[in-house]
C-alpha cells in the first residue's frame, strides 16, 4: 500500500468519524439534559426513529431539507411531551414509559411509512451535501478532515461547549442539574418540579430528533425499516460511559463513531474479517465498555425516581 | 387605698394573660384539618406564635406534627380551618406561597444536594432575572449572615464534604437567605452532637431577637424546655399550650401520652444466676480489613442485664453481629451454656434460644414489603408449628399474629398490612414480639429504643425487665445512658473495638461512664 493511499483512507476514517458523531453527539447532548434533570429516558431509540421517519417525509413530500430538520426537531419534542407527561405527571416508571415509546415508533413509523408508499415505487430525496469551508478546507489533512463537513457537523462542533455552559453556567442549569439530584430542594424553594421536568425532556427530545432527522437527510435518501438501528442505544451507553459529564459524553460517542468508520472503512480496505461483525464492532464495544464502567460517580442521585412530595 | 380601679395590679395571672396578648401573632392557625386517605392527621388543631417566640410542637410520632407543619409550609392543603399569617388569612398552595409570606422550613431530612456547593445549594431557585449564574451579590448577603450569627462555613465546599452537624448550618442558611420571618425548625437536632445542639439554639435566640419566631418540632423533653411557649399535640388534637416556665417535664410527658410516664423503672432485685453467655478474647475484623472487635470479654447471667454504653461506630454494632452468629469472629470463644459456639450460623443460634433484636429495625429486623404475620414468623418460617407440609399454615399463622397483635398493642387494621406502612413504635413491638417468642436464655438487644416514643420506651424497657424476671441473660446497648443506668444490672463501656471498663451502675457516675466512652480506661482495681 502506498502512503498516499493510506493518507487518503486516514483522511476518510477521520472525516467519517466526523461525519457518523453528528448525529450521536446530538442526540446525546439531549439526552444528557434529560438525564441530568432526573428522567431516565429510554425512549431515546424511537425519539431518534421517529425523528428521521419525519425528517424522510416532509423531504420527499416538500422537497426542503431544513424544514424536515424542523420537522424532525419538533417530532422529538412531541415525543419529548409524552415522556413528561408519563414520567413527571403520571409518574409511570421511566424504564417502561421509554421501552413502551420505542415499541410505539417502531409501529408507528413502519405504518405511517407504508400508507404513505402505497405499494408503489418508494419516494427519495438527495440528502445534504458536503460544505466545504474556503481556505480552510485546503489545509492538507485537517482540513478534508474539519472542514469538508455538513453544515450541521459544523453546528455539532459547539454542541458540546454549548450544553456544558447551559449546565453549569446559567441558573437554569443548576436548577437543572438540581432536579437529577434532589427534586426536594427546588420543591422548598417554590419551584415547580413538573415544570422543569417537561421543559428539559422537551429540549432533550427535539436535540434527540434532530439527531434523528440528521441520519435521515445526510445518510441516506430513503426510509427503510428500523432507520436508526440501534444509535439510539449507543447514546444510552454513551451517558454511562461518559459518566453524564459533557466532556465525558463526547469522548464516549467519538469512539462509537471511530469504531463504526473503521468498520466501514476496513470492508474497503480488504480486512479478512467477515462484514457483520465489523459492522457490530461499535455495538460489541458498548457492551464490553458497559461490563468495565464500574464508577458511576456522576450519576443523578435521583435519576429514574419519580418525584411527588411525601 | 386607691380608688383606681386594679388594673395595674400585677396577680401572676394577669400578668401572664396580659403577656401573651398584647404581643401581635406572626401566625394563627385556627381549626385545622387535614385528612389523608381516611386517616386524620389533624383534628381541629389550634395554634399560635408570636413574634420573637420560639414555640415548641411537642408530641409522639404521628401526632400530627408534621402534617401541621407542612400546612403551614404550603406542602398541604388543609381540609378545613384556617392559617392567618400577621393578621391576614391566607391560602397556601405551594412552598411557593409560604416563602412569598415569609415563612420557611428546615426538614428534618435535610433537603440538600451533596453534589453541589455550600453557595449552590444556597442559590439554587432564588435568582429570579437574569440568566447568567449570578452568585457575588448572594455571597456578600451569605457572608454578612454568617458573621451576625456567628456560622462559620465555607461557602465553596461541597456538602458531600461537610460533616452531618455542618449540613445543618447549610439548611439554616437556605432559610436565612430567604429572609424568612417564621421559621419551622423539624427535629433539628436529631443528627447534632450536644455541643452543636447548644450552637443552634444560640442561633436560634439570636433570630427571635432580631424580630423572627420560630416553631420548634421535637420529641426531646430538654429541647422544649428552652424554648418560650409548648403546644402538645395528641393523636392530631391541641391537648395544651403552656408557658414552658410553667410546666415541668413530667407534666409535658403526662400531657404527649395522655398518662402518667414514670421516668424510674421498678427493677426487682433478683441475684444472677448461672452464666448464660461467656466470650473471651473476641477479635472481629471490618470490610477494610480493619480491626473492630480487640480481646472483648464479658459474660451475662441469668436474671442479669449487661449494657453496652459507647458513641455510637465503637463495635456495639460488630458485637452483636459476632454474638447473633452473622459474622464471624477471627479471634476469640463465644460459649452459650457450656457450648462452643463460635463458628455457629445465625439460624443455628436461633435455634439455641438467642434472640437478636438489631438496631436498625427496618434494614435488619424486618423485611418491610412483607406483612405483620409474615414479619412474625421470619427466620422460624422453617419451624413445624408455622407449616402443613411444604406449605405454611395460614391458619395457625394468622391465630398467632391476632394473638400478639394483641399482647404486645400493635396497632394495625389487620395482620396482612405491610410492616412498612406501620409507625417505627408498632415495627418495633412486632420485632419483640417474634424475638420474646422464639427466644429462651439469651437476648440481644442493641439500640431497641432509638427513635421510639417516651411511651413506647416505657414499654420496650418493662418488657425487658420483664424477661430479667423470668431468667433471661441480656446484652442490651443503648445511646442514652440515664437508661442504661435504670436497667442494666452492670454496665460494659466500649471504645474503638475494646471493653474499657465493666463498672456497677450503683457504684459509678454518668460523668465517668462518660469519659469512659471517650476513652479513658478504667484504672485497675476499682
Amino acid at each position: 500500500m502506498s502512503g498516499l493511499f493510506q493518507e487518503a483512507i486516514l483522511i476518510s476514517i477521520f472525516a467519517a468519524t466526523l461525519r457518523t458523531m453528528t448525529p450521536l453527539l446530538f442526540s446525546a447532548m439531549g439526552e444528557l439534559v434529560t438525564q441530568r434533570a432526573g428522567i431516565w429516558n429510554m425512549g431515546v431509540e424511537g425519539t431518534m426513529l421517529m425523528g428521521s421517519f419525519v425528517a424522510y417525509f416532509v423531504a420527499t413530500a416538500t422537497g426542503s431539507l431544513w424544514l424536515a430538520v424542523l420537522a424532525a426537531v419538533l417530532a422529538g419534542a412531541v415525543m419529548g411531551l409524552i415522556i413528561a407527561f408519563m414520567t413527571a405527571t403520571m409518574r409511570v416508571d421511566h424504564f417502561v414509559t421509554g421501552l413502551g415509546l420505542n415499541l410505539f415508533a417502531g409501529g408507528i413509523t413502519l405504518y405511517w411509512f407504508q400508507s404513505y408508499v402505497h405499494g408503489g415505487p418508494q419516494p427519495s430525496f438527495s440528502g445534504f451535501e458536503d460544505v466545504p469551508l474556503p481556505f480552510l478546507s485546503d489545509i492538507p489533512f485537517i482540513g478534508p478532515v474539519l472542514f469538508s463537513q455538513r453544515l450541521l457537523t459544523y453546528a455539532a462542533f459547539f454542541i458540546v461547549p454549548a450544553i456544558w455552559f447551559l449546565l453549569y453556567r446559567t441558573r437554569y442549569g443548576l436548577e437543572l442539574r438540581c432536579l437529577g439530584e434532589n427534586p426536594k430542594a427546588l420543591d422548598v424553594k417554590g419551584l415547580s418540579v413538573p415544570v422543569r421536568q417537561y421543559g428539559a425532556v422537551m429540549f432533550g427530545s427535539a436535540m434527540t430528533g434532530l439527531g434523528g432527522g440528521f441520519l435521515m437527510l445526510a445518510f441516506s435518501d430513503r426510509f427503510i425499516a428500523d432507520f436508526s438501528a440501534g444509535r439510539g442505544w449507543i447514546v444510552v451507553v454513551a451517558l454511562i460511559a461518559g459518566n453524564w459529564k459533557p466532556k465525558g459524553v463526547l469522548l464516549a460517542v467519538v469512539a462509537f463513531a471511530f469504531l463504526e468508520a473503521v468498520a466501514t472503512h476496513a470492508q474497503v480496505v480488504g480486512v479478512g474479517v467477515p462484514r457483520q461483525l465489523l459492522l457490530a464492532l461499535p455495538y460489541i464495544a458498548s457492551i464490553i465498555l458497559l461490563m468495565g464502567v464500574r464508577f458511576r460517580t456522576g450519576q443523578p442521585a435521583m435519576l429514574g425516581f419519580p418525584y411527588a412530595r411525601e | 387605698m386607691s380608688l383606681l380601679p386594679s388594673i395595674k395590679d400585677p396577680t401572676p395571672a394577669n400578668a401572664r394573660k396580659a403577656g401573651t396578648e398584647d404581643k401581635p401573632l406572626a401566625l394563627h392557625v385556627a381549626g385545622l384539618t387535614k385528612r389523608f386517605a381516611g386517616v386524620t392527621a389533624n383534628d381541629g388543631v389550634d395554634f399560635d406564635l408570636e413574634v420573637g417566640e420560639i414555640h415548641c410542637l411537642f408530641g409522639e410520632n404521628g401526632a400530627g406534627k408534621s402534617t401541621l407543619s407542612s400546612c403551614i409550609f404550603g406542602f398541604c392543603t388543609p381540609d378545613a380551618g384556617q392559617i392567618i399569617v400577621r393578621g391576614q388569612p391566607v391560602e397556601m398552595h405551594s412552598p411557593r406561597d409560604a416563602i412569598k409570606l415569609g415563612i420557611g422550613m428546615v426538614h428534618q431530612h435535610f433537603v440538600l444536594v451533596p453534589e453541589f456547593t455550600v453557595l449552590e445549594n444556597i442559590i439554587v431557585g432564588t435568582q429570579k432575572s437574569g440568566w447568567r449564574l449570578d452568585d457575588r451579590a448572594a455571597r456578600q448577603k451569605l457572608n454578612s449572615l454568617c458573621e451576625a450569627y456567628g456560622i462559620e462555613i465555607d461557602l465553596d465546599a461541597y456538602v458531600w464534604q461537610l460533616a452531618v452537624g455542618r449540613q445543618q448550618w447549610v439548611e439554616i442558611l437556605k432559610a436565612l437567605y430567604l429572609d424568612v420571618q417564621i421559621l419551622i425548625l423539624d427535629e433539628p437536632t436529631a443528627v447534632l452532637t450536644p455541643d452543636e445542639s447548644a450552637r443552634l439554639f444560640a442561633i436560634m435566640r439570636k433570630m427571635c431577637a432580631n424580630g423572627m419566631s420560630i416553631i420548634l418540632i421535637t420529641h426531646k423533653v430538654a429541647e422544649v424546655m428552652q424554648s418560650n411557649r409548648v403546644t402538645v399535640l395528641r393523636k392530631g388534637k391541641t391537648v395544651a399550650t403552656v408557658q414552658t416556665r410553667d410546666t415541668s417535664p413530667e407534666e409535658l410527658a403526662r400531657l404527649m401520652v395522655g398518662r402518667e410516664v414514670s421516668f424510674s423503672v421498678n427493677k426487682s432485685t433478683i441475684a444472677p444466676g448461672d452464666t448464660v453467655l461467656e466470650v473471651s478474647g473476641l477479635g472481629a475484623r471490618g470490610y477494610w480489613n480493619e480491626a473492630v472487635l480487640n480481646q472483648v470479654s464479658l459474660s451475662i447471667a441469668r436474671h442479669e442485664i449487661l449494657g453496652i454504653a459507647g458513641v455510637a461506630g465503637n463495635g456495639q454494632k460488630e458485637l452483636f453481629e459476632v454474638l447473633s452468629g452473622v459474622r464471624w469472629a477471627r479471634e476469640g470463644t463465644i460459649r452459650l451454656n457450656g457450648e462452643d459456639v463460635s463458628r455457629l450460623t445465625p439460624r443455628a443460634m436461633m435455634d439455641r434460644g438467642v434472640g437478636h433484636i438489631p438496631d436498625d429495625r427496618f434494614r435488619e429486623g424486618l423485611v418491610g414489603p412483607f406483612s405483620i404475620a409474615e414479619n412474625l414468623i421470619l427466620g422460624w418460617q422453617r419451624n413445624a408449628k408455622y407449616r402443613s407440609g411444604l406449605f405454611l399454615d395460614r391458619t395457625k399463622i394468622a391465630a398467632l399474629s391476632k394473638t400478639m397483635m394483641a399482647r404486645y398493642q400493635i396497632a394495625a387494621r389487620d395482620d396482612e398490612v405491610p410492616v412498612e406502612n406501620l409507625s417505627g413504635g408498632n415495627a418495633q413491638k412486632v420485632i419483640l414480639a417474634r424475638e420474646f417468642l422464639h427466644s429462651s436464655g439469651l437476648l440481644l438487644a442493641n439500640q431497641p429504643t432509638r427513635g421510639l416514643d417516651i411511651g413506647v420506651i416505657e414499654y420496650v424497657y418493662a418488657q425487658l425487665l420483664q424477661k430479667r424476671e423470668e431468667g433471661f441473660a441480656i446484652l442490651l446497648a443503648s445511646e442514652e445512658l440515664s437508661d442504661l443506668f435504670n436497667l442494666a444490672d452492670r454496665i460494659a463501656v466500649m471504645f474503638k473495638g475494646e471493653i474499657v471498663g465493666v463498672v456497677d451502675p450503683k457504684t459509678t457516675t454518668v460523668e465517668e461512664v462518660g469519659m469512659m466512652m471517650a476513652g479513658r480506661r478504667m484504672e485497675a482495681g476499682r
